[in-house]
Formats: C-alpha cells, structure tokens, sequence
C-alpha cells in the first residue's frame, strides 16, 4: 500500500484543508482552475459537490436520510457502509436517477437535484454501475465512443451527407477513445464485444466509458467487486493515476477495504442510510461507531 | 474530392441501374430482352416494402422503441399526397410546364408531393412520438396501434379523399422511383446508425438508464429516431399512392403494419440487410403461395395465399423458438466478410500479430474469470 494519502493526512490534520498535491496541481493547472475559483468565491473550502439534507423515501423506508456531504475538487472521497445502508440510492440520487424526497444536491455551486440524468452528466458527473451495466451489443471501442455523445460536434446532417466535419469528430472521438482505453490497458480487445470480456476487464471498461464524458467528478460503485487482490491493487493505482491525469474528484463506494483505505483521502460512512462517521482513514478504522456498524450487521 | 467523386460515382451508377431495369420490365423490354409487368409490379412492391421495413428497423430495431403502427404513418403520407396531387397538382404542373418543360414539370411535382407526404408523417410522428416516448415502457405500441386505426377511420370519413369509395389518383409513381427512395432510405438509416447518433440510439435500446448517465437525452432520441422512421413510412405511401393509382383505407390496417413487423423480426431486429431480406422475402412470398394448388380443408377450397396469415403467424413462431433474433440479428451480411477478405491478404503479419498476443492473453484470463463470477454472485 502506498503511504502518499496517509502522509498527506498527516500533515494536513483538519479535515477542510485536507488536498493531494497532486489535486492542488490540477486545480492550479488550470483543468479544473474554473471550479477552484467559484468555491473560493463561495467562501467554502472549495466543496465541488455537496449535498444538504439530502433524504429519500421508497414507501416505508428512508433509504437515505438526512445526509450532508462536502466533496472536494480533487479528492479521493470513500463510501462506505454495510450492505443496504443506501450507497448505491445515495449514487442515484447525485446522478438524477431519483430525485431526493426532501433536501438539496449542489454540484460545482449549482443545484442539480432534479435535473434528469443526462443533464448532471453533461455539466460533469459521471458514474459506474454496482452491477456492470455496459451496452451488450457494442464493441468494447463503441461502448466508449458512445459516451463521448457530450462532446460530439456531428450533427444529424453531418451523419447522412458523411461532411468532413464529421469524419474529423468520428476520428477524434475514436482516437481519444483508445488513448483512454490504452490507459487501462484495454486497447488490444477495442473489437471484441464489451460483455465478452472477463469480469475485471468489464469492471475497468466501465471506468473508461465513465471517463470519455470528460467528467469533473466521477462516481465508482464497486468497482473492485470481483477482481483478484492483485486486479485490486493495480486499480488502485490506477484511480490515482486518472485523478491526477484528468484533475478528478472521485467518489468511491468500495467494500474491500485495503483498497478504501488505501486509496481515499477521506471516508464518510453510512449506516441505514444516516451518516455516522466522517474523517480521514485512520480515524474512521479507529471509528466505534463504524466497528460497531459492521459487526453489528 | 475523391470521396465526392466516389459518391457521385455511386449515385449515378445506382439510377443508371434503376433505369436499365425499369426498361427492362416496360412490355418492349430493353434490347428486346423484357421481363413481365408481373414482375415489375413485384419488384416495385419489394421495393416499397424496403422503404418500410428499414425505416421501421431504425424505431423498433435500432432503438428498441416497439411501434406497431407504420401503416398508419404510411396511410398519412398517402393521403397527404394524393390530395395535393388529385386537387392541386395538375394546374400546378401545367403552370411549371410552360416554365421547364413537360418532363421536367412532372419530376419537380412529384418531387413536391414525396416532400409534402414525408413532411406530414413527420409531424405525426412528433405528436404521437413526444407524449409517448417521454415515459419508459411499452406506451409507444399502445399508442402508435391505437393511432394507426384513428387514422384510417378519420380517412374512412373524409369524404374529399374518397371515404369509403376510395380515391383514383394520377399515377406518378414508376420502378425508378421506388428504386431511388429505397437507396436513399437505406444510405440514410445506415448513416445515421454508424455516428454518434446511431450509437446514442442503440445505448438506448442496450440500457437506457447507461445511457441517460453517459449523457444522453434518451427522451430526444427516442422522438428523432421514431420521426425519421415516420417520415420515410410517409414516403412509402406517397410511392404506393401514386403506383396503385387508387387508396382506400383497407390497404392500411393493422395487417399492414403487422406485416412490416414480421419483415424486420424475420430479417433481423437491427439489421438494415436483414429488413431488405426480410421485406423480399415477405413480398415474394403470398405470390409464392399463390403458385401452389388449391387444397380442401373442411369442404372448402383454399388456396395458400389466403392462408397467408395463418403462414405468418406459423412463420413468427417458428422463427421465435429457432432463432428470436430474426435470420441476421443485429449483423449486416456481407459488409463483415468482405471487409474481412480484404484484409487477410495485405499485411497479414501484422494482423497475424495481433491476434496472436489477444489470443495469449484471452488464455490468461478466463481461468480466473469462473472464479471470480461465482465469488461475486
Ligand atoms: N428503487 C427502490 N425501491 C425500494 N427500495 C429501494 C430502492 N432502491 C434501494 N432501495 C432500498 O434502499 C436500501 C439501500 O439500498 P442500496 O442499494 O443503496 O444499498 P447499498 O449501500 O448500495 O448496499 P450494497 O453494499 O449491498 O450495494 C436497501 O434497503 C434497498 O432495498
Ligand atoms: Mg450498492
């Protein structure tokens, strides 16, 4: 395990202050300069997603309640929980799936609760699926292709008469697409049908579709659900490594904790959809109250 | 331009082609050498199938989105049409004859007629396609097959487009026509599925809630794809409109539409070569049966072609149990092996390559993979 975010922790010990080198140089290099600036502006410790009593009911139940978080640009952001204490519906709620019973999601100083899906991922949020959700049809290339829909700059006229314009957009999205995919590693299987390949691959090709929306934050669920340890750990490298590259903030929702532990800068957890502990790693495993969550389960 | 070339090339070729054999099916033949006006009616019919068969492909089979009402759309572009061209067309044309000539004058009418025919499905589509298509669910087939009867029982009342009588319209239509659409119908949907439209239209189809995430405005592709779709449902009737010379409301019930249906589950939900199979294939066939002899079943007398319902629905579930994803699926034929031909030969090393570190690693991985299904489950 790599001690970079624990000797980040050690040296920043209050929670507001606490940001990889590696975020401060991405928002200072100007990738996600523009975000940096409105949280400056909004006096708040530059929280690039936040939400503000955020509950949601489904009948009878409150599958999450009352819950407040404060995301940072450019930091590694765990999730964590036992099983059904609402992670994935707290995911949902933040990309429109459902919209929050009561209370408030702000995204980069913008509400955007309420808003349909595509919309929070046009303004830059995007996300994988607990349980892999790739277009089955597809080639491993257009599964990624086709996130790049944001981003396209054919229009429907461009695709009949085939114009320059829209040779120039296939083949910029195709070569993005597969500088993406060579990240991780997956540009040898680009024909090969997306829901073909082994498990893992699935898992990191979901990543790379995620990606090719050029998001601003971006939302993992599980993503080292079904990997070998040694799968586990390049993938931890690899989310610090496209954190970095891209200037993301990332949310993680993990249950194998050498990697939540490893990996995140801080780590909020929820139980029964309430959060009951929020602090850097060493102070969550510390945690009674989350010991006491996980073994009570 | 060798693109530009390339196209111009191929457009000029295809008419050429649509000519020679609309010479060919005309009494006198081309150089002597004709085919019967039997045939000719066949293939026009085929071709007009085609119209249908791969526009509706783009809703049902691209987009997943079920409508079972394309007669419907079909009967509004006839109608459409044929009231310009009963009521309007032949002053108009006889105005712009003077201006470019007889022949001329003739084409740019029809031309009209296609553009206003198409124009008014289009419009239909929007309105059956915007409240339907907003919400996730099968409402679409519900409300297109409801739509499709409203329609024909609106014409069925219209007394200026015939009613109950029918209505005799100037035959404009010809092989070369139905030929051209038919072309122009499958360039366009094949262009449109390979772009960043068309992938945006199949994530739909695969996951469409992947597909909001990914940033598509599921909702506004849905109603592009079923108006494209509407609209070329239009330009088959306006073709069959004025090929028939006569409409009446009975050649677009829901048998129509059924009909159509069965051309792309037959051919291949999501395959454009598979609905022109399909459409042929479902065109020929009712002649095919024709053909057969006669049978007496329960002291009647039958003959297959009256049947032809019974052999659809038989066909439908055969196809059903044997191969639910219609002949083709979602594969082209042809455009893969040839491609595939044309590459083994050059620089097969390097594709030998290829394949071969794939292949070394696929090896690798799947003696985990097992392992790691069963873990997650
Ligand atoms: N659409 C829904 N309708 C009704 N109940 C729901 C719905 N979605 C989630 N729930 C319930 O909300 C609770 C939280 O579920 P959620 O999937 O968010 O848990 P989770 O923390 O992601 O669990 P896991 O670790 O197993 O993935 C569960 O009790 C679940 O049954
Ligand atoms: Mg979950």
């Amino acid at each position: 395990m790599s001690g970079a975010p624990e000797h980040d922790a050690v040296e920043a010990t209050k929670e507001d202050s606490i940001l990889t080198e590696a975020a401060r140089a991405a928002r200072s290099s100007g990738g996600g300069g523009g975000g940096g600036d409105d949280a400056r502006a909004n006096g708040g410790g530059g929280a690039t997603l936040r939400t503000d009593k955020c509950t949601i009911r489904f009948g009878g139940l409150v599958a999450v309640n009352e819950l407040d978080m404060d995301v940072h640009e450019g930091e590694i952001y765990g999730l964590i929980g036992p099983n059904g204490a609402g992670k994935t519906t707290i995911f949902n709620l933040l990309t429109g799936v459902y919209k929050p019973t009561s209370g408030e999601i702000h995204f980069q100083n913008k509400r955007i609760d309420g808003l349909r899906p595509y919309e929070i991922a046009s303004r830059g949020v995007s996300r994988t699926f607990q349980n892999i959700r790739l277009f089955p049809s597809m080639s491993v290339l257009e599964n990624v292709m086709t996130a790049c829909h944001i981003h396209a700059k054919q229009s429907l006229f461009d695709a009949v008469v085939r114009t320059p314009r829209f040779g120039r957009d296939e083949e910029e999205h195709r070569e993005y697409c597969l500088e993406l995919l060579g990240i991780f590693d997956l540009a040898r299987y680009k024909d090969e049908g997306g829901t073909s390949l082994p498990y893992g691959n699935q898992r990191r090709l979901e990543i790379v579709r995620a990606l090719a929306t050029r998001p601003k934050l971006l939302l993992l669920d599980e993503p080292a659900a079904g990997m070998n340890p040694s799968e586990a750990m390049d993938l931890m490298a690899l989310i610090r490594k496209i954190r970095d590259r891209f200037g993301l903030t990332i949310l993680l929702v993990e249950h194998n904790m050498k990697v939540v532990m490893g990996v995140c800068e801080r780590i909020q957890v929820v139980d029964y959809g309430k959060s009951i502990a929020l602090g850097l790693p060493e102070q969550i495993k510390n945690d009674p109250k989350v010991i006491e969550a996980y073994l009570g389960d | 331009m060798p693109t530009f070339v390339k196209r111009l090339l191929f457009a000029v070729l295809v008419i050429a082609a649509l000519f020679a054999l609309n010479a060919m099916l005309s009494t006198q033949g081309l150089f002597g050498f004709g085919l019967d006006d039997y045939y000719g009616r066949l293939l026009t019919f085929i071709g007009i199938n085609v119209i249908l068969a791969v526009s509706l492909n783009l809703i049902n089979g691209f987009t997943g989105q079920f409508s079972i009402g394309h007669a419907g759309f079909m009967a509004i572009g006839a109608y459409a049409s044929a009231y310009m061209t009963v009521y309007h067309a032949p002053g108009w044309e006889l105005a712009l004859a003077g201006m470019v000539g007889a022949d001329a004058a003739h084409v740019l009418i029809f031309v009209l007629a296609i553009f206003i025919g198409g124009l008014a499905t289009a419009l239909a589509g929007l309105v059956v396609g915007i409240p339907s298509l907003r919400l996730r669910g099968d409402y679409l087939a519900i409300v297109t097959l409801g739509f499709a009867e409203i329609i024909r029982i609106v014409i069925l009342n219209i007394d200026k487009v015939g009613g109950a009588t029918g209505l005799t319209v100037p035959g404009y239509t010809n092989f070369v026509w139905v030929g051209v659409f038919a072309v122009i119908t499958i360039v366009i949907v094949h262009n449109i599925v390979r772009s960043d439209i068309g992938r945006a239209l199949v994530s739909i189809r695969e996951d469409e809630l992947a597909a909001e995430a990914m940033g598509i405005n599921t909702t506004r592709y849905k109603v592009l794809s079923f108006v494209i779709s509407s609209a070329f449902a239009g330009i088959a009737g306006v073709l069959f409109a004025h090929y028939n010379k006569f409409l009446s409301t009975a050649d677009f019930t829901f048998l129509r539409s059924f009909e159509i249906i069965i051309m792309i589950v037959l051919g291949g939900m999501g395959s454009i070569t598979g609905a022109i199979l399909g459409a042929a294939v479902i065109t020929i066939l009712p002649e095919a049966l024709r053909q057969l002899p006669t049978v007496g079943l329960f002291g009647q007398e039958f003959n297959f072609a009256d049947l032809r319902l019974v052999i659809y629905a038989a066909l439908l579930i055969v196809i059903m149990l044997t191969r639910p994803q219609g002949v083709l699926g979602t594969r082209e034929f042809g455009m893969n092996w040839l491609r595939r031909a044309q590459k083994r030969p050059e620089g097969d090393e390097a594709v030998g390559a290829d394949t071969g570190v794939s292949i070394a690693e696929r090896d690798t991985t799947p003696t985990a993979d097992p392992v790691e299904e069963v873990k997650n489950k």
